[in-house]
């Protein structure tokens, strides 16, 4: 495992094995004593534990992974599998919201859209992003290049990655609310593809403002819901402490949410999380990413919206 | 004790012996007398339901009943209940404190409604529309399946009859115990209000006391008009969890009707009382737009 990488809880224990087998390694090396055998199984365990446990995760595990500081981010994944990348900027009435971000760019010669919510991994970097959540004024901004990439044909690609759409004085004296609803609506009306990714946290309004598309998918370990498990349980349960229970009430996993119909599939992530192989996980970001396009190459402006009409209008589950 | 108190204690001794003679319990004399939230005024129910659930010393707005508010707003037994039988189900097996299934049992008794949304067709002075009307009382207003079913086919409805569609929200947001199903119903409503929209088809919205969450973020503040009910609390983000974040006291208009208003979040800010007659005058004037000038004339001003 990638020794800069600091374990999480559940993780020790196979830091633990690792470190074992480093020091008979070392004790090999240092002392001529043949230990191959030894070794060899001992890795062959460890790799067996390690599938074991990160495909039997509890959802509030895969939170924490959903949440690593190490986890790549949307400009991470725009480096890692488009070329040209030109980002636009500002939603042309006074601000520039930096919690999105969008431009565009070609991935293997097709030339898109990319928006997605910025997190960062320094201190630094959330401050000037708002640890990903966007001000209304974020949402503008998307809705102008949504318009943008509408008139010119260019497929839209966004991806989430965002605890909220932020709660504060301005962000309500200048319509939160009113920014990412009419996002939903306006994004009904389009004649492009759209496909969306939801890379870590996929929380609540603040996410579904750029996620009303043609194709929803998750990274295995990430997660989606109607409001955090913390704010679930600080409601329902009336303490924050409960958020575990509340995870697994949620139905908040990749798994869960495939199975309810509300997403269309899931990017499998390398054993321990995205985190453990940028390269591996972007590569299979884009190979959805190009599969999709294809897939929907053919179809009509009229027919992509209504085939993201038809997708969000069987939603729910009722008796009549 | 004083006098004032004497007379105070004798005055309910006597007004307790009445009921006790009527058999009136204690649950039916809150329904006789109603007291304001806001100036703590006891109010006899009568004289609160002529001033439409307004209180007469300090014009506080009650939170009102769905049934109620179509009483208020509808042409007498004009309006005509559609999809009332659809129900809620459990679809995550939620269960929190209590299991939803028995939530929603509780809601149903304590607001004899099966869902948190009335949606039907009817008449204002004279003018068809269909109309949502939410309920705060089932499961504080709160949005899943249904209510998210309910909006969209009545938004459906709308354009189909090509008549105005009006929404009246209250509500805490989403519906929490459907989780992502909810979140889910934000988009459903919003794309049904795109085809109103492409269909040219008039959308009001009223905002009543409280709506939040995802209401606020979906068909609620969608109206081509949107209109505020006085001193209603409407928002994103819920005040708790703003002084939290920023860890500061707001001030104590924040999130209420006339603040919304002042930062040009609403179109007008309207009293309960006004309420049916400003529906009307919008309604009428778009409607006679559309018929005023026939294609005939449309056609001689674009060629000119």
């Amino acid at each position: 495992m990638n020794s800069l990488l600091t374990p999480l809880e559940f993780e020790k224990s196979i830091y633990q094995i690792e470190d074992k087998i480093e020091e008979l390694k070392n004790l090999s090396a240092d002392s001529g004593i043949n230990l191959d055998d030894q070794i060899k199984i001992l890795t062959e365990q460890a790799t067996e534990y390690k599938k074991q446990l990160y495909s039997h995760l509890s959802p509030s595990q895969k939170l924490l992974i959903a949440r690593h500081p190490k986890r790549p981010s949307f400009l991470d994944y725009v480096s890692l599998i488009t070329t040209d990348w030109t980002e636009f900027h500002g939603d042309r009435a006074g601000t520039d919201d930096k919690a999105i971000i969008g431009g565009i760019a070609q991935i293997e010669g097709k030339s898109v859209m990319l928006i997605g919510t910025q997190k960062g991994k320094t201190t630094k970097e959330n401050i000037e992003y708002n640890f990903g959540m966007p001000q209304p004024e974020g949402y503008r901004k998307a809705l102008r290049l949504f318009y943008h990439a509408d008139r010119f044909n260019l497929p839209i690609i966004t991806m989430i990655d965002t605890p909220g759409a932020y709660p504060g004085i301005k962000a309500e004296q200048t319509g939160q609310g009113i920014a990412i609803a009419v996002n939903l609506r306006e994004m009904a009306k389009l004649e492009v593809p759209i496909i969306s990714i939801i890379l870590g946290e996929g929380c609540s309004g603040g996410a579904l403002g750029i996620a009303v598309s043609n194709r929803v998918y998750m990274l295995e370990h990430s997660y989606y819901t109607v409001i955090s498990p913390e704010g679930c349980a600080s409601i329902l349960w009336r303490s924050a402490d409960m958020a575990s229970t509340a995870a697994d009430a949620m139905k908040i996993t990749a798994e869960d949410l495939l199975k309810l119909g509300v997403i269309d599939g899931i990017i499998k992530e390398p054993l321990g999380g995205a985190h453990y192989d940028w390269d591996l996980i972007a590569s299979e970001l884009k190979n959805t990413v190009i599969e999709t396009l294809n897939e929907m190459s053919n179809m009509s402006g009229e027919h992509l919206k209504k085939d993201r009409y038809d997708k969000f209008r069987r939603m729910g589950v009722f008796v009549e | 004790m004083s006098l004032r108190d004497w007379f105070e204690k004798r005055r309910n001794k006597q007004m307790n012996a009445d009921l006790v003679e009527s058999k009136i319990s204690g649950d039916d004399l809150s329904k006789l007398w109603g007291k304001c939230f806001n100036c703590n005024t006891s109010i006899p129910q009568k004289e609160l339901n002529q001033s439409m659930l307004v209180c007469p010393k300090c014009d506080y707005h009650f939170r009102i009943s769905a049934r109620t508010r179509i009483e208020q707003l509808f042409d007498e037994n004009s309006f005509n209940e559609i999809n009332k039988n659809i129900l809620p189900c459990n679809p995550l097996d939620f269960v929190d404190t209590m299991c939803y299934k028995d939530r929603q049992q509780d809601a149903c008794k304590k607001s004899n409604l099966n869902e948190a949304v009335v949606t039907g067709i009817g008449n204002i002075s004279g003018w068809e529309a269909a109309a949502a009307v939410m309920d705060f009382a089932y499961m504080g207003g709160s949005m899943g399946s249904v209510v998210g079913e309910k909006v969209t086919r009545l938004i459906e409805e709308g354009i189909r009859r090509k008549i105005p569609i009006i929404a009246i929200t209250s509500s805490g947001g989403a519906r929490m115990q459907e989780s992502c199903l909810s979140l889910m119903q934000m988009a459903k409503t919003s794309c049904a209000v795109a085809r109103a929209n492409e269909e040219k088809i008039l959308y009001i919205t009223v905002l009543t006391e409280p709506t939040f969450g995802g209401v606020t973020a979906s068909f609620g503040t969608l109206g081509d008009i949107i209109i505020a009910e006085q001193g209603a609390r409407i928002g994103f983000a819920g005040r708790r969890v703003i002084e939290q974040t920023i860890r500061q006291k707001l001030p104590p208009d924040f999130q209420t009707a006339e603040y919304l208003l002042k930062y040009g979040q609403v179109d007008m800010v309207s009293h309960r009382k006004e309420l049916k007659e400003t529906l009307e005058k919008i309604i009428r004037i778009h409607s006679q737009a559309k018929t005023f000038i026939p294609n005939e004339l449309n056609k001689r001003i674009s060629k000119a």
